[in-house]
């Protein structure tokens, strides 16, 4: 079933968060919010003024209200024909660099982090890199550093792998346990999981890629502007920036920055 | 609310097995100056290359949009494979790639529902044939917040289970053969143009 709440609903509840917890939902994309929301309601089986109950008179419901509210879907090789471009048009300049710096902005339980390395490496190319891996959410960043996947998506993540280009035997690369499968200690030594809130946080490091994929679709035009000046600042000179397949620079003011390196894959390049 | 936008008319239509027929015709039979504007959400594998738009609609006028697109009048857009598409109250389209409804994303109840709230009697939604239940309860939804609901009707789906499921469950639904359902969106839109509705 689905919960419902309208707009009025989801402003007075941006209203409350701000004044009861100081955070700032209000630049978030109204309408995924707003299912969202609605979709918590109908889980937990309660009412909006129930919701709104439990915010103003219990501290540790905020935190936990936050988990169920954020996104966290992610695959591994998500978009395969992406990673065959990064592989194509993108590997061979990073290898010119003597150590290589990705940034994976938004990187949530990590897998994208892990297909990353995996492709790295059978480039040739894992053992200089260095991956910063990097979400707002805590729990996902626990299970990443433990290269934790969940094994009922390990046939999907290698069907994933295959129309990628892959050419190894992908059950190389994890292991199984139970119910979950175990990313290699191999793949995983060049990943450092730390915790950074895009909306919050400033430029750490200096980087030949970034890639920011399906984080941007949460945010609303401002606030992807501003995250968008958040990566470029931290791209190096002719720096290369991947964001989500659906995802756009065009509506921001820093499009005029990048050239277009793969418009389908939605791979840039800053411009010199 | 929904006097904000310049969306004035917006038709959603939901389909997944036996569907393509019938949107086939519809996109060859929709004329150049319809003004409504269209979404469609069908069910379709993900991680695959796909040129549905294309296929169902070669003229070039159905579009996967990106996110924060701002939808026009007379704009056809096709829910993307691996996101849901919702609506936002000022026109603009979002794409969300949260957990499947009912095994699918896109989700049809989720465009439903999003319409619907976004864009109140404004919205016409049309379900199609399909083989699961998606859609229903967005339909109910639309229907809710006074928009107007279009089922196809099962003995001419190639797959009964989606409009039967809406028939049974909902009141206040017209149902029609593929070719009605075309004329019935073509009339409405010369009806609003000439300013007989709202
Ligand atoms: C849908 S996932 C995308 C995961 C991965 N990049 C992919 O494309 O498969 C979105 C992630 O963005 C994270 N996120 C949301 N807001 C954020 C913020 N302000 N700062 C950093 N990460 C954020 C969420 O926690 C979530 O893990």
């Amino acid at each position: 079933m689905m919960g419902e709440i309208s707009d009025d609903d989801l402003r007075e509840l941006v209203t409350l968060v701000k004044s009861q917890h100081n955070y700032d939902l209000g630049n978030y994309a109204a309408a995924s919010l707003k299912r969202r929301v609605g979709r918590y309601l109908s889980q937990c089986g309660i009412s909006f003024f129930e919701l709104k109950y439990r915010l103003t008179n219990n501290q540790d419901f905020f935190p936990e209200l936050l988990e169920a509210l954020s996104v966290n879907v992610t695959e591994m090789f998500r978009d395969p024909f992406f990673y065959r471009a990064l592989k194509e048009k993108v590997f061979p300049i990073l290898a010119t660099y003597p150590v290589i710096k990705i940034w994976h902005a938004g990187c949530s339980s990590g897998e994208e982090a892990f297909s990353m390395a995996i492709m790295l490496k059978e480039a040739g190319l894992l053992h200089r890199s260095r991956i910063y891996a990097t979400d707002i959410s805590r729990e996902m960043l626990e299970r990443a550093a433990a290269g934790i996947v969940p094994l009922h998506a390990m046939k999907d993540n290698t069907a994933n792998y295959i129309s990628a280009g892959g050419t190894e035997d992908f059950s190389e690369y994890y292991s199984a346990r139970y119910d979950y499968a175990i990313i290699s200690q191999e793949i995983r030594k060049q990943i450092i999981f730390s915790q950074h809130n895009l909306v919050t946080d400033y430029v750490f490091n200096e980087f030949q890629l970034v890639c920011c994929r399906n984080v941007l679709i949460y945010f609303n035009r401002p606030l992807q502007d501003n995250v968008i000046g958040l990566l470029t600042q931290s791209l190096a000179p002719l720096g290369f920036l991947a964001i989500g397949l659906k995802e756009s620079l065009q509506f921001t003011s820093h499009y005029a920055k990048y050239a277009t390196v793969d418009a389908q894959n939605k791979i840039f390049r800053l411009r010199g | 609310m929904s006097g904000q936008s310049h969306i004035r008319n917006l038709v959603v239509i939901g389909g997944s097995m036996g569907s393509f027929p019938v949107l086939l015709a519809l996109f060859a039979s929709l004329p150049q100056e319809y003004s409504a504007t269209v979404i469609v959400v069908v069910h379709r594998p993900k991680n695959v290359k796909s040129q549905l738009e294309q296929m169902l609609c070669p003229d070039g006028r159905l579009k996967e949009p990106d996110d924060k697109e701002i939808m026009q009048p007379g704009g056809f857009y096709l829910a993307p494979q691996n996101y849901h598409l919702l609506v936002e109250p000022d026109g603009t389209i979002a794409l969300d790639t949260a957990e499947t409804i009912n095994y699918s994303r896109p989700s049809i109840d989720a465009t439903f529902l999003s319409a619907a709230t976004a864009f109140g009697t404004r919205v016409t939604g049309v379900l199609l044939s399909g083989a699961n239940k998606d859609g229903v309860e967005g339909l109910g939804a639309i229907i809710s917040h006074g928009g107007r609901a279009l089922v196809q009707d099962p003995a001419t789906a190639m797959s009964a289970i989606m409009p039967g499921a809406a028939i049974e469950k909902l009141d206040g639904i017209e149902v029609y053969a593929p070719e009605e359902i075309i004329t019935a969106l073509i009339k409405s839109d010369i009806e609003y143009k000439n300013g007989k509705t709202e």
